[in-house]
Formats: C-alpha cells, structure tokens, sequence
C-alpha cells in the first residue's frame, strides 16, 4: 500500500478524502459524495459547462487542455450514442497519482464521471484502468457496484429521469493506449494503435460516437468544482491555470510523495521543501518535471512555478505532473537511455519515424554508453530526434525526441565523455531484454 | 455472440465471459478483458484460449492473436506460479531498480523472461508500474511491492514460497 | 460535392470538396509520394511519406488524409519536406537490406525510386541490419522480414479488398511484423503460412519486395521482359493481364503475369489465375509438331504440309461422298472472336453444315432472346463497380468470376451498394450482403417464379417465406438496380427472371459464364440453330443473304456424339476443346468418326483424334475475345512457341486445302503479304504504333488470309450488335456491346439446356488447368490444409 504524505503548503481539494477510507461508499457519503451530482442533475448541462470552464480546470492527462472547452465541443444532437470516457491508463514514468486516486477516493471518479455524462448528454461512462492496476480496478469496481445498489447508477439516477451506466475496463500492459485515441481502439477491444485526427474524438469518438475523453484525476476534480464553485476553484492557481493539481514527486528527494500543490507552486520549493530535498544532502543534478517525455531542467533552471504557461515558458512542460528528481551522481547518459528504451518499447509501431527513430536512438546511446560511441553519434542521435519532432502520427514521436533533445542539448558534455573514453559503464540493458521481448 | 458449450474455462469464467460479451456496445471490446483474466485462469493465452476467445466473439483467431501481440501483459508461453516484475524505469532506477533485479536474478538464478525450474517464480524486467514515488518498486502478479531493498525481496520471496503471498486476480 | 478551388506549388486547382489532397493532386498532375496510401483503401497516414506544407498549419501535414478546401494553398516540394522524406527513407534504410541487385522489386520498387530521388542512400548507423530468413507462406506468396516497410497495404488489401483477412500486423513497435493467418507453431511443418484464396493482390500492393511472387521470384530482371497487355483466358471477367515475355531459344517464354499498370477492365484486381496461371504455355507436356494416326494405330509427327493435306483431302472427300451434314464441327471458349467466326463461316460455308456447337457455360441465346426489343439493358463488367443495388441470383464470383465479386465488395465498401444474395449455397458474397436468401437445391426456377409474382412457387424457391417475402420487396423497391445471373438460370425460367427484372426501372442484367470467350463464342454463332448475332438459322439476316448458309438447324453436341455413336457422323472437326472428358463420351462411339482436333495437349478427345495438329493458345495470338457482361477487348500476342500455330491459320490452312475460295472466306485484299506488327507479338511495340495511327486514319491494311484482322470487318459488318470502334479496340480500351436477338421471338423453353457449367474454382480451369504446374500446386497445398483441418478436428 503506497505510502500517504502530507506537507503544510499543500492545498487539499481532491485529496481531501484521502487516507479517510471514503473507497466506502457511506464513508463517501458522510464526506459530502454525490452531492455534486444532485446539484448537477438540478442546475442542468449549461450550467455545468459554465462551471467548469469557471475554474479554469485544465486536463491533468499532460496536454493540460481546457476541460469545459472540451466538454462544450460535443454536439449537442448526435445520431449516435455519447460517451464519457476516463482515462486511468497511467503509464507516463515518474507518474502514481491517479493511483493514489483511485485507491482513496474512487468514487469521486464515478462521481465526476456522471456530472460529465450529464454534462454533453451521454448515458454510459467508462473507466479504463491500466493492466497493472488490478488491485484498483478491484476497488473501483467495488465502488460503482456500490453505487448501483445506491441507486446512483443505472436507471432513473436520483430521480431525474436519467439513465446513466458505467462499465469498468481493463489495458493489458501498453503505454501508447493512454493516447486518447488508441484507448478507444483498445476499448473496442483493437491493437492500441491511435486514430486519424480529425474528426477529434468529441465528434467522433468510441463507436463512432461524439466523446469525452478526460483524464481520472480531471474527472474526479468534477464534483469538488461543482461543489466550491467555478472562481472559487480557479482562485487557488494561477491565470487561466485553476486549482490545484496531483504532484508526484519522485527519484533523489527525501519525502517521495504525492502530493496536492496550487498550480503554479514554485518547482524548487516542491523539490527542496514539501518532497524534504535531495537525499542523502547530495547535489541537484536535474529534473524532469512532468514525466519522462519532458525536457530536462538543470538545477539551475527551477525557478519556475507549477502550471501549464510558465513550464512552457522555460521550455519543458507540466506533462503528467511527475516530477523526478536526479541528484549529481546520476548519468545523464544512462538515464536517457532509460528514458529512450521505454519510448522504443512502447511505441506502437505504425508510423515510421517513431518505430524506427526509437530503435535508432536506443541503439545508437546503448552503444554510447557501452564504450563504443563515436564523435557523430551525438550528432546523429540529435538529427533524429529533430527529424521525429512534429513528423509523427501521434505525440508519442514527441514524447520520444523532445527528451532526447534535451539531454544531448543540455548535457553534451557528457555524452562526449563517453565517447572520449573518460566515463565507460557497464551495459546498462541489452537489446535483447527490451527488443522483440515477445 | 455465442455461448461456448464445450469450454476450456472454469465454470466461473465461462459465466464471466457469457455476460462481458453482452455489456457493451460492441461484444468485439471484451477481447482484451478476455485475454487478461484468460491468462490468469491458464497462466498463458493457449492456442485453445484463443480459439475459444475468437468464437466467443465472432473473430478469427488471427484477429485475436493480432491483438494479444499488442500487449506486454499479455504472454503465450506458461510463466511461473508467480510472475515478478521489477520495475526499472527511472523513477526506480534512480533510486536502485536495477539492484533489485540483479538481487532477483541472483536469488532466483534466472533471467529476464525466464522461470525457476520448479516453476514457482519467473522474472520480468518492466516498464514503469505506476508507484514512482514508492520506488523502487515490482509487482508479483498484480500485488504491488514497494520501497525495496534486496532484504526486503528476500522476505518476500519466502512469504510467496511458504504459500503466504496475495494472489489477486 | 460542390468543387473548391485551391493552390499547389502556385497552381491553381479545382476539386470536388472533400477529396484527398493527395488524389486531387495527382488529377492535376503533381504526383505526392506514398507508401502506406493505396486508393480505396482505408486510410493509414502511417508512412508520413506524403508529407506536404499548408499555410496556416504549423506542422506538415499528410496529403493522404487532408481533405481539400477551399483557398488552401499547399507546397508540396519544399527543402523542409525534402528534408522530411529524407529522414524517412533513412529510416526506413537503416533496417532494409540493400539487395536490390537480386530484389524481385528492384528497378519497379517504389522505396528504390524514393530513395533515389531523395538521395537519402547514406546510412549512418553502425549497428547490423536485422536479418530474417525469407518465409514460403504458399506456392505462390513469399515473405522477405527484412524488407518489409510495413506500410500494411497488404493487410488491408487482403481484409478490406478480399474479404479474406488472411495477414495480420503482430508485435508491436520495431517487433511489428506482418503475419499470417497459420502460424509456425500450429503448422505441422513448423512454418508459417497463409490460408487464403492465393490471389496475389498482397503481392501487388506490396511497394518492395517484401512480398514476391513463387511464379516469378528470382527469374528475372523487370528490364529484361517484354510486357505485353492481354487478356486472361481462364473466367468469363476478361481481366487484363501484363505478361512479362522473354525470348528464348524456340520462341518467347511467359515468365510473369500482373496487373502492371491497372488500366484494364479489372482496375486494381486481378486474381491467381490471371497472375499465374499462364504457365501452361511453358507446359513441357505441349505438342509442337502436327500428328497424325497411322495404321498401326500410332499418332505419329508428321510435317504440317503432310497433315494440312490429309485434313484437307479428307475432309473435302467425306463432304463430297456423305455430304456435309454428315460433318460435325466444335468450337471452344478459349479462342477470340474471329476464329469463332470463321469456324461458323468455315463449318457453314465451306463444309456445308450447321452441325456447329461448343461447350455452352451459360444460356446465352435465351438470354439475348429475352432482351429482344430493349436496349441500354445489358450491363457491362464496369457496372458492378458502380451499381447503387444488385441482385446476384446463383452463381458464386468468388470462385467463378473473381473480378466480379471483387468490384461487388469495392461497391459495398466505398459505394455503399445494395447487394442482394439468392443462392442454394451460402456463398461468401452473403458478407457482403444487404440480404441473403438461401433458395432450395434447385430452387431457381422456382424463385424466379416467386419474383415474377407466383407467390405459390415460394414454398419450392426457399424454406424461409419470411426471409423470402422481405427479400422480394426489398429488391421490387430499388431502382437502377443491376441483376447479375448464373448460369443455374436457363430457358423459360431465365426468361422470368428477366421479365420481372425488366419490370425494375433502369434495371440491367449479365449472365455469367465460365470462360474468356464462352459469350463470344455464342456471340459469334457456334450454334447450330443460331448465326452469329443470335440470328435463328432460316430467318433472313445480313449473313445469310451474303453467303449461302444451310436453312436447316443442326446437331447439337450431344445431337453428335449420339448421331456418331449410331455411325452417321462422317467426320468431327474440334476446336480448342475437350468434348470426350467433359460430356463423359465413350470412345468406341467415334471409332467410325474421322476426328480432327486442334489443341496445345493431348487431351482425351485429342488422344483419339486421326489428326492433331498443335495450337498456339490465347496468349500468343491477337484478335479480340468479349466477356460474360459483352465487353469487348483486344488480346495480344505475348508467347510464342515453334511448332505450333493459331486456329485462324490452321482453319484458313484446311479450307485452303479443301479447295475453298480464300477470298471468300477471309476478305484479305489483294494478297499481298505485310505483316503490320500484330502477328509479332512482344516484339510489336513500334509496329503496334504503326498499326493504331493507320487504324484511326481507316487505313488499317488487311494484306494476309492469316491476319485475324482480315474479318473483323466482317464481323462488324455482319454480326448484329458489334459494331466494334476500331480505335478503342486497337489502344486497348474496352468496349461494351449488346447483341441480342430479333424480334419477333423464337420461342424459348422448346430448346434443349445445353448448358454445363465448368464449375471451376480459384484452383482450377477445365482441361487446361491441369496443364498449369502452379494450379496444381495450389491444389495441392489447398488439399493438404484441408487434411489438416480434418485430422485436427478427429
Ligand atoms: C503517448 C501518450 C500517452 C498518454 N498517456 C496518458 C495516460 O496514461 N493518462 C492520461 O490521462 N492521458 C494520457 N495521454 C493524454 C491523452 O491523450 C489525453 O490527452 C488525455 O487523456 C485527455 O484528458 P485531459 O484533458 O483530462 O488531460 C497520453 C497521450 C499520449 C500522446
Ligand atoms: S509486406 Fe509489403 S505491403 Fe505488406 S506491409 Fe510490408 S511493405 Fe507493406
Ligand atoms: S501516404 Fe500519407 S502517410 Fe503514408
């Protein structure tokens, strides 16, 4: 059971239930659930909308898109069914938080899940977890079967003469089917491949049908929205950055964690107060701030404050709000082949510069940093990466280069020292581990 | 979608996939639910599963195994009784991932995809498990093991020999 | 759609909305590269090869997914999509082997082009290449790992354009690979395989040499053959196929067949018959010297001077003593229009019968007769590709007429096309299928009844009355709506399908057959009670007043054997054709019959032949053939073999012998000898040229009584409904024509059927195909899954 962590600063909104047992669902009750929901049902679609484009909520799935804006884009009269789709998928290295969520606070997601069906009109919802994430589905599927014999779900929910049902999903173990698009493929029961965009999903979507898609932890800030008020939400992050968001940190601190900070909280401040510093008193060597597919900071470029704008101002982005912090001692080379190979791993193959770019870097550092670089190996590895960036079917080819190009941007040195012979290290994986592991 | 009479699947089961088959929109989206809890029936996608899962579903078996190939969860050869998977993504790395799987290989004596002869552990090098921040961390079938060191694994270890591990399904 | 205007590279470009930017503009010209795209296909945008700049987009975006719009204004050639391509194809290098000096594709692989024209040949990577041994997935389909770029159009080919679903995509990532639908472990030789209707299209749609072809693979350059344009002699579509033709000592060998540039009838599709099955002109087992019966009973080789003049004064001898109705002549479905009709002119002029006939695939006579008085009522092949509703009684295109059947799944899928299914067997077009009815075993009659309004009939037509009822309306509802026949409908009960079809507004109809030319041969009059044009023997027409032709109707095939079996049949002059295997006929019935066969094989009818005289097949000789539908098309000579010659001379060569006025027989000019090209074959290039310009220009010289040519003015002058464009004819265009019969009716329903269908399927093509190694071996394989199949399922 993951460890709960708690810091002074931080501002509790969705993590108000956490550690208080409200995967209960009278736990839940008693802690104000589905109350939101009620005052949905009564207020009506508009004003949920208006609501939520209030609170300057922005997706917490990486892209950070506006979640009203994406749930007023549905059309209103659709021939075919609408459906809400949450994302649970959670596979963005240095990213636990809809973990923590889904553990602690369940219904809160099923909850966010129908003020969003009632919000563009749908009448089924689904909630994709990851393969890895059985235990939680366990607890989810508890959770909604709860609420069905609540009465919340199913037919004629709280009396208002609206069906609305949710199905419980399960991946089998592929990150790309986090993207929007390859989800719905695999909830179609597909390889997780995305989809040709446009048509976006909220007009064409699962079965051919109009569909939001959000991310758990978007979804599950839903009902507090409703609940607090839109500008009430908004006021605690910055300019159109609302509220609050999920912050894992992780790597070289002393208090790994996550935890619920105000969007736009200073980076340094997360790393050095709420996450205790750098273990062991080392140095700070970098960080990656929102997931393995951002940008590198260096330890001098954290004076940044958490939210949407500002990381990409300084040339990184929010991401998945996965923090993970290097101390001195980490090799940057090591660690962007790490970063490389789980990119080669999980790249779904369709498009060429992703399939083979991925294959190319990966083989390319794992040479590097086996001793056996040469000078036009950084070059190389820089050219291709530049080469992917933008030229992809999907994001992941951005996902893959963009990190890549920083290390070698940033960290040139390095890499050098590896070629010149002053830094060798053993294999760190060999091709074959990761590589046709089928 | 059919009901299978002669199935390969434990009452249970078949009664599970009876109904999944006929909660969604498109029977076609239980395919992957399928083949996960088939796995954990069997241990391993058979030939039988799939054949039985394409029928289940109106697909052919192509199709199935087209899919199945698309998940690294998803495995057609048996793995052992329980299936270690060390995470080394960075989050773990950072923070002694690899240690782990070097200590797991050692005790265990075997590599990545491989089993114990007695067929009680097989090992699984893993991409990001989703506990970055209880790193490093592994998983031994679904449970999630966090915080660890190379004692820590031993313990564990002992605890799944001795029967006493969590066996969620 | 309305259009929009656009620009490209500054041009100005107007296109229907909603059209992909990379189809609109390859209309205008500017030709966008592409892998992944294939037209018709669904879209994959996987290749990112068809890169292009918009303005006001901020990335490049693919050609092949972007709808055009109005104002748009496109690059497609600038330094940074240049660069983009170019990193694509380095790519895609870094992994593929670099054997293109012993590549099937090389020199026609569109990766080779690409490269060479993006100059994208440096590699910089020191790591090996993956290498994967080549894989034998059928007899006719190989697997090259390495070489694939996966760009899936086979996969979707096989899906989305067979029906099939044969190859799958597995792994994922740099492990994707293309799979097929056995795998090696479930193989009992440990191999993978493909279970499927070994069409080929895989192959075809392959842009590298991933996947090749077992006829062709590592036979010979691209640039070494001749491709020559033809048609396809084993179904009744009349699919253009290219053969690829390469000299040799005795001749021109065939080494491939494709569907090279996809301008024919067919489109993109052609079938294994068409793509491989034209090995039976390699056939070690062909007879290349003329044969004739000595007393002793032996066939021995003789010279063709020897045997001409023995057919010739034999035969002139038994007309003169026993008279030409005691003389019986059978034509085949395998030979062009104009040896037909010179076999019928040959039979009724210069041997003085109408004892003419040929093995009749489908009802052809009833089916102009039904016809009679309307016009614009028959469809063409190109109609099933374009038709809003058809109606497919019996038959099965799948295995008869696989062009047919794939431009009816093309009209479903991007057409959305009604179709609509009565069969007694559930053949695989029902995928397709709006509605499938499944009639009774020998239903037909009873269904066309049904349809015609004879509720009681139902009861006989089908089991399901319901299925039946919902059937009848919903065809009775459509309009326009195209009635594709088998050829289970004959007679009386064709008729009554025809008549309620009729009933439909713009309804039109096509009887299908088996054969390249078994509607040209009833087009063209082997028919004992017809002339050519469906022109009932006896009743004034053109033909008959230019010649005498006997006023009598003749036997008919089995009219005979039987007239042979009671001694009266004097002489048997057969064609292309295989009488004695087909209609199962006892050899001592002949044994009083003088019998003169031309074919390519010894068959059962030829072995007992007093004379045999060796012929060239479809694919090396010109003239023109006319499929199921009546589209005409031109064959051209492709192969060539010592020793043997086309029907048209050999007919021309015996009447010649027999005494006839040559003159008169084949309208050949003044006699002098030029050859313009046609009898030239895969050599004609410049010739052919020549020969077209003259045709336009009403030039066209018919100089030799063996030019094929010489009488098809004749035919089109003579034979009701050919009245062939010559122009569209000689460029290789196709064109429909619909002959049907006079009014006033002959009555239908007191002839006797006729018809036997071959029943052939993908894997068979009546006496030849037994001749076609590769159609034995798919045979083969076919047998031994199947052996499979039943010991897995013991
Ligand atoms: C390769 C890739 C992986 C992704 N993985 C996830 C994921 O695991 N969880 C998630 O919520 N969003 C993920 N996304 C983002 C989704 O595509 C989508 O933007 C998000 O679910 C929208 O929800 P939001 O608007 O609430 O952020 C991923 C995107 C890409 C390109
Ligand atoms: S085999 Fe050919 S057609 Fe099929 S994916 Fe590979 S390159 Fe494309
Ligand atoms: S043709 Fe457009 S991406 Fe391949």
């Amino acid at each position: 059971m993951p460890t709960l962590v708690s810091h002074p600063d931080e501002v509790k909104v969705i993590s108000r239930r956490f550690g208080q047992g409200a995967a209960d669902i009278e736990k839940y009750l008693e802690l104000d659930g589905y109350k939101a929901v009620q005052r949905a049902i009564a207020e009506g679609p508009e004003w949920i909308i208006n609501t939520m484009k209030a609170s300057g909520l922005r997706g917490r799935g990486g892209a950070g898109f506006p979640t009203g804006m994406k749930w007023s884009f549905v059309p209103k009269v659709s021939e075919k069914p609408k459906y809400v789709l949450v994302n649970g998928d959670e596979s963005e290295p240095g990213t636990c938080k809809d973990h923590v969520l889904f553990l602690h606070d369940p219904h809160s997601i099923i909850e966010g899940t129908m003020i969003a069906g009632l919000a563009i009109g749908s009448r089924l919802g689904f909630i994709y977890l990851r393969g890895e994430y059985r235990y939680l589905l366990k607890i989810v599927e508890k959770a909604v079967a709860d609420a069905y014999a609540k009465g919340f779900l199913g037919k004629n929910i709280f009396g208002s003469g609206i069906d609305f049902d949710i199905i419980t999903q399960t991946g089998a173990g592929a990150y790309e089917v986090g993207e929007e698009s390859a989800l719905m493929e695999s909830l179609e029961g597909k390889r997780g491949v995305p989809r040709i965009k446009p048509p976006f999903p909220a007009v064409v979507g699962l079965y051919g049908g109009p569909t939001v898609i959000n991310n758990a932890e978007t979804i599950a800030n839903a009902p507090h929205i409703l609940l607090m008020g839109g500008e009430a939400y908004a006021k605690l992050g910055t300019e159109r950055n609302g509220g609050t968001r999920l912050f894992g940190i992780s790597g070289h601190v002393e208090r790994p964690g996550v935890y619920e900070l105000p969007m736009g909280y200073s980076l340094r401040k997360a790393i050095y107060e709420v996450a205790g510093g750098i273990k062991d008193g080392k140095k700070l060597k970098a960080v990656v701030p929102g997931g393995s597919s951002c940008p590198v900071l260096t330890a001098d470029e954290i004076d940044v404050g958490l939210d949407f704008d500002q990381m990409g101002k300084a040339g990184t982005m929010l991401g998945s709000g996965g923090i993970v912090v290097l101390d001195e001692t980490v090799s940057i080379v090591e660690f962007a082949l790490r970063v490389i190979s789980f990119y080669q791993h999980e790249s779904c193959g369709w498009c060429i510069p992703c399939r083979e770019g991925t294959d190319w870097i990966k083989k390319t550092l794992t040479r590097v940093h086996a001793g056996g670089g040469s000078k036009k190996d950084i070059d190389n590895v820089q050219y291709l990466a530049e080469n992917m960036m933008g030229r992809t079917f999907c994001p992941l080819g951005d996902a893959a280069a963009m990190p890549t190009l920083g290390f070698v941007k940033k960290f040139r040195k390095e890499f050098e020292e590896y070629i010149d012979g002053k830094r060798v290290d053993t294999p760190l994986i060999t091709i074959d581990q990761l590589v046709g592991a089928h | 979608m059919s009901t299978v009479a002669n199935t390969i699947f434990s009452p249970e089961l078949a009664a599970r996939f009876d109904h999944l088959v006929t909660i969604y929109p498109l029977s076609r989206s239980a395919l992957v639910p399928m083949l996960l809890y088939a796995q954990d029936e069997i241990g391993y996608v058979s030939d039988a599963a799939v054949a039985e899962i394409a029928q289940r579903l109106d697909l052919v078996e192509l199709e199935v195994r087209n899919v199945l190939s698309y998940y690294s969860m998803l495995r057609t050869k048996p793995a052992g009784k329980y299936n270690v998977q060390v995470c080394t993504n960075i989050s773990c790395m950072l923070r002694g991932g690899y240690k782990i799987l070097d200590h797991c290989k050692e005790t265990l004596g075997i590599g990545h995809k491989q089993t114990t002869p007695d067929g009680v552990f097989s090992l699984e090098e893993v991409e990001c498990i989703g506990a970055c921040c209880w790193a490093p961390a592994m998983q031994i079938n679904y449970d999630f093991h966090e915080d660890l060191t190379p004692e820590k694994v031993d313990v564990l270890f002992q605890m799944y020999r001795d029967g006493q591990g969590k066996d969620v399904k | 759609m309305a259009d929009v205007t656009f620009t490209v590279d500054g041009k100005q470009i107007t296109a229907p909305a909603g059209t992909l930017l990379i189809e609109a503009c390859k209309t205008a010209g500017i030709e966008i590269p592409a892998f992944c795209y294939y037209p018709g296909l669904s879209l994959q945008a996987a290749c990112r090869m068809c890169v292009v700049r918009i303005e006001k987009m901020p990335k490049l975006q693919t050609a092949c997914t972007t709808p055009v719009a109005e104002g748009m204004i496109v690059y497609t050639e600038t330094p940074d999509i240049a660069q983009a391509r170019k990193a694509t194809l380095q790519l895609l290098l870094g992994n593929h082997p670099l054997d293109c000096p012993v590549c099937d594709a090389g020199g026609e692989c569109e990766l080779q082009d690409m490269t060479f024209k993006y100059g994208a040949a440096d590699s910089f990577y020191a790591e090996p290449k993956n290498h994967r041994e080549e894989q034998k997935w059928s007899p006719v389909v190989y697997f090259d790992r390495p070489r694939c770029i996966l760009c899936y159009r086979c996969v979707r080919m096989c899906g989305e354009g067979m029906d099939v679903f044969a190859l799958g995509i597995q792994n994922r990532g740099s492990s994707s690979v293309i799979a097929p639908n056995v795998p090696a472990h479930m193989s009992p030789d440990d191999l993978a395989h493909v279970d499927c209707e070994q069409c080929g299209m895989c192959i075809d749609a392959c842009p590298v040499g991933a996947l090749t072809s077992g006829t062709y693979r590592y036979k010979t350059r691209p640039w070494e053959m001749n491709h020559v344009a033809t048609i396809c002699t084993h179904c009744g579509d009349g699919c253009k196929t290219t053969l690829g033709v390469r000299s040799t000592s005795d001749g021109s060998e065939i080494v491939r067949g494709d569907n090279r540039d996809k301008s024919g009838i067919n489109g993109d599709f052609l079938c294994n018959k068409g793509r491989y099955a034209f090995d039976f002109a390699n056939h070690e087992d062909r007879i290349t010297q003329p044969l004739v019966r000595q007393p002793n009973g032996e066939l021995k080789p003789v010279s063709w001077e020897v045997a001409l003049d023995h057919v010739g004064s034999k035969l002139r001898a038994l007309r003169d003593t026993r008279g030409g109705k005691s003389i019986g002549v059978i034509g085949s479905n395998r030979i062009t229009n104009e040896e037909a009709y010179l076999l019928q002119k040959f039979a009724r002029t210069v041997l003085g019968t109408n004892n003419i006939d040929h093995h009749r695939t489908a009802d052809y006579v009833s089916f102009a007769q039904s016809l009679a008085g309307h016009t614009g009522r028959t469809a063409s092949l190109n109609d099933t590709l374009k038709a809003p509703a058809i109606l497919l009684v019996g038959g099965d295109p799948t295995n008869q007429s696989p062009a047919t059947a794939w431009n009816l799944r093309t009209d479903v899928r991007l057409n959305r096309a009604r179709l609509y299914v009565a069969n007694s067997e559930e053949i695989k077009l029902r995928r397709q299928a709006k509605a499938f009815v499944q009639l009774a075993p020998f239903g037909y009659n009873a269904f066309a009844a049904y349809l015609a309004g004879d509720n009681a009939a139902a009861a006989s037509a089908a089991s399901d009355s319901n299925a039946l009822s919902a059937f009848r309306d919903a065809v009775k509802a459509e309009e326009n709506l195209l009635i594709l026949i088998g050829s289970e409908l004959r007679g009386a009960e064709l008729k009554k399908l025809i008549d309620f079809g009729l009933t439909i507004p713009g309804a039109k109809f096509a009887l299908l057959s088996d054969y390249v030319n078994s509607r040209g041969a009833a087009d063209m009059g082997l028919l004992p009670d017809m002339l050519p044009g469906y022109m009932p023997v006896g009743s004034p027409s053109d033909l008959a007043t230019e010649y005498a032709v006997p006023n009598e109707p003749g036997l008919d095939m089995l009219e005979m054997f039987d007239s042979a079996g009671r001694g009266n049949l004097s002489a048997l002059y057969i064609v292309g054709s295989n009488p004695v295997a087909r209609y199962g006929i006892d050899p001592a019935s002949l044994k009083d019959t003088f019998i003169v066969v031309q074919d390519m094989f010894l068959t059962e009818t030829a072995a007992l032949a007093d004379v045999v005289l060796p012929a060239a097949n479809l694919y090396e000789k010109s003239g023109s053939v006319t499929n199921s539908y009546g589209d005409l098309q031109q064959v051209n000579k492709a192969g060539d073999r010592a020793g043997v010659r086309s029907d048209f001379e050999m007919i021309v060569r015996i009447a010649d012998k027999i005494g006839a006025d040559m003159r008169k027989l084949v309208p050949f000019g003044k006699g002098l000898r030029a050859d313009m090209g046609q009898s030239r074959g895969a050599q004609s290039g410049e010739a052919d040229r020549h020969a077209v310009w003259l045709t336009a220009n009403n030039l066209e010289p018919r100089l030799s009584p063996f030019d094929a040519f010489a009488i098809l003015d004749e035919i089109q002058r003579l034979v009701p409904g050919y009245n062939i464009l010559r122009l569209q004819l000689l460029s290789g265009n196709d064109q429909h024509l619909s002959p049907v019969a006079p009014t006033p009716l002959v009555q239908i329903g007191t002839r006797r059927d006729q018809v036997l269908p071959a029943n052939d399927s993908l894997f068979t093509s009546g006496t030849l195909g037994r001749f076609s190694t590769m159609l034995g071996d798919l045979q083969q394989n076919e047998a031994q899954r199947l052996i499979q199949i039943q010991t897995a399922a013991d």
